[in-house]
């Protein structure tokens, strides 16, 4: 078409590096980092990704500056940085996966999910997770009965009442709330419940510091959603004549319901792996306890913990089944979640 | 918007000035719930925020106490102590027990998850806001959640058994090269320091600082950066030149929310650090310990009044997370007033 061009078209623009350089530098400076890492002897993939990754940034920003010029060539610098944190970031969660599911799936079966702890040393394979799942249902269901109402009544007060000065104080402190670290949640209950009030260790204690640590995640997520409400609804029910209070029971929460389940089994999916405070409060029990209000139970996170702390093979090995377990609960919760919130989303369109 | 006042104010007298507002708003919430049920339902959503105000109270109330009692009978300076000791097996019954190595540690390795993850948090945030494909933003910001659901117990059992044997060649040649500062001196053996748990707690913050960060990197006018690229300016010099100053204090905030988070963790440290009451100079041996840790791993053989000194140390933390996290807050709120977003 253009072969008649007298002047070249790209003399304005400068040289520019074909589109594929950055895929060419990352895979040599991978082979490089590969044959570095053998000849040298290093023996920690780490190391090797350490390498590969500083050979792409220095690699890619001196090709660059050879035919790009300065400028160009601390663009490609930031973008290949950029591409390498977001590595970094994958690479653990990858290797997460992996591994709990490559070592828990050894023990991991449907004898595992079956049984308890009752009769099993420590040291000698066997036994199961039945009695930590019992627990750890309990106890979350416990700490959702009381965290649910109270998180959703104070987001219902912030944004269909809340004016002044109380607003803003309770605004704020949820915030901070949500910071509170785990496991001073459980000094808090075990103050005021087990030293001061002399209750025993039980599941009912852990689930009053779980629900502690529930109720901020359940206020923020109510709220968010009920901010997406339209407003024309309120306006429409509240012509009608209806009260306040059933045009926010019947139009309100039915429309944001979908958001606020999201926000609520994310909530439980973020108590139901907290350990702190179960550790705490719930003391231990290999075996099963259906009561939660009575004598010490147990839970899955602490059963990990435990397994682990037990310091060998056989704990090992159930201590990752049980991570297993406890990684694909908390997951499907969470796919779960993102499921009720695109099949009941608000529909704020017209 | 406002729908409380559209349903009072058609009725609402003019402003008072001879009365305070303290005195105006329980007489016009009353007139704009006159039904019973409007009436109980206020009642209950306010009672359930003051019940949260209530709870946080509670909180700082009951661990001050119980840290009382402890302190009261301790014989060691709590700040400044480099034991704990509250049986007091070494000074005839008599407790002595401090802080300062539960504190140097905790700063510690928080300081290093801290250098670790804010840069990393930034260039993912960044990627995900700028830099990535668009089809490829969404699922990476769900990657990202997904690191955040992880539970800090499954990060302590990766951490001990998969990455801290790996680390032994990392750590080697750190104390190859930098031993000769004492800060990366490496004896051997197996790598559960403070370095080890920094490196973690970097991976487990990683999420809420990138979040934060992103929302704020998203929220920059799209004219500074329009303005930017029209003058010819580069991606790179775009971004420094009007992403990051418009973003600077909304950052800060974010690595503070972490700070938050690494402060407080708690089993993933106890998992992962092999402790002793020592202050280490080195971050590469093992040794050393955090608030938090120490609370999980010191209460199972703890007396009553054992309790109460871990309650103590446990108070101390509650403190510091509480002025970080509302630090955090407030430079956040501000921000949302002053910042041109939705200019």
């Amino acid at each position: 078409m253009s072969t008649t061009t007298i002047a070249k078209p790209a003399s304005l623009r400068g040289a520019r590096l074909p589109r594929w350089t950055p895929a060419v530098v990352a895979l040599g400076s991978a082979a490089v980092a590969v044959a570095i890492g053998t000849v040298a002897g290093l023996d920690s993939r780490i190391q090797w990704g350490l390498i590969a990754a500083v050979l792409f940034i220095v690699a890619s920003y001196a090709v660059a500056v050879a035919v790009e010029g300065g400028r160009q060539a601390k663009d490609r610098l930031a973008t290949s940085l950029v591409w390498v944190t977001f590595l970094l970031a994958v690479v653990p969660l990858a290797s997460l996966v992996f591994e709990t599911v490559e070592r828990g799936s050894t023990v991991f079966n449907g004898y595992f999910l079956t049984h308890s702890m009752g009769v099993v040393a420590d040291d000698e394979p066997g036994g199961g997770i039945y009695h930590a799942i019992l627990g750890t249902l309990e106890q979350v269901l416990l700490a959702s009965v009381i965290a649910v109402p109270i998180g959703m009544l104070t987001a219902i007060y912030l944004v269909e009442y809340g004016r002044g000065k109380l607003a803003k104080v309770v605004t704020f402190f949820v915030d901070v709330m949500t910071g509170i670290p785990s496991i001073v949640a459980g000094l808090f209950v075990l103050s005021f419940w087990i030293l001061i009030l002399g209750f025993d260790f039980s599941g009912w204690a852990g689930a009053m510091a779980l629900a502690i640590l529930m109720m901020p995640v359940v206020v923020r997520s109510t709220e968010e959603m009920l901010k997406l409400v339209p407003n024309e609804l309120r306006e429409a029910s509240l012509a009608l004549g209806i009260p306040k209070w059933r045009t926010i029971l019947k139009v309100v929460l039915p429309t944001a319901i979908g958001g606020i389940t999201t926000g609520v089994m994310l909530a439980v999916a973020r108590i139901a792996g907290e350990t702190a405070p179960v550790l705490l409060l719930v003391w231990v029990n290999p075996m099963i306890n259906t009561n939660p209000f009575e004598g010490s139970q147990a839970s899955l996170p602490l059963y990990i913990y435990q397994q682990y702390a037990a310091g060998n093979q056989a704990g090992y090995d159930r201590a990752w089944a049980a991570a297993l377990a406890l990684i694909g609960f908390i997951m499907i919760l969470n796919l779960a979640a993102r499921g009720v919130a695109r099949w009941k989303a608000p529909k704020t369109g017209r | 918007m406002d729908i409380p006042s559209s349903t009072t104010s058609p009725t609402s007298p003019p402003p008072r000035h001879d009365v305070k507002p303290s005195q105006v708003t329980p007489k016009r919430a009353a007139r704009g719930a006159t039904r019973p049920g409007d009436r109980i339902f206020l009642g209950l959503s306010r009672g359930s925020g003051i019940a949260l105000l209530v709870i946080m109270a509670a909180i700082a109330a009951f661990l001050t106490y119980r840290a009382a009692l402890a302190l009261s009978d301790n014989t060691g300076n709590f700040l400044t102590t480099f034991e704990w000791d509250p049986a007091g097996t070494a000074t005839n019954g008599k407790p002595y027990f401090g802080i300062a190595v539960l504190v140097f540690g905790t700063v510690v390795s928080s300081i290093i998850a801290l250098v670790i993850a804010v840069p990393i948090a930034i260039g993912i945030a960044l990627f995900i806001s700028h830099y990535a494909p668009r089809r490829l933003a969404t699922p990476i910001a769900f990657v990202i959640d997904l690191l955040a659901a992880v539970p800090s117990i499954v990060y302590g059992l990766w951490g001990a058994l998969v990455v801290a044997p790996n680390l032994t060649g990392l750590y080697s040649w750190l104390d190859d090269y930098f031993g000769w500062t004492g800060i990366f001196s490496y004896q051997g053996g197996a790598p559960r320091s403070l370095m080890t748990v920094g490196i973690l707690l970097a991976i487990m913050i990683l999420p809420i600082i990138t979040n934060v960060s992103r929302e704020v990197f998203l929220q920059v006018p799209k004219m500074h950066e329009e303005a930017a690229l029209a003058l010819g300016a580069t991606r790179w010099e775009t971004i420094r030149m009007s992403v990051l100053p418009f973003a600077r204090s909304g950052v800060i905030s974010a690595s503070m929310l972490g700070l938050g988070r690494a402060l407080g963790e708690t089993i993933a440290v106890a998992t992962v650090l092999s402790p002793s009451f020592v202050i280490n100079a080195s971050v590469l041996d093992f040794g050393g310990g955090t608030f938090a840790q120490n609370i999980a791993s010191k209460f199972n053989e703890a007396t009553e009044y054992g309790r109460d000194a871990l309650i103590a140390s446990g108070l101390v933390l509650f403190v510091i997370t509480l002025l970080v996290n509302g630090a955090a807050r407030l430079i956040i709120a501000r921000r949302k007033e002053y910042s041109g977003a939705n200019a």
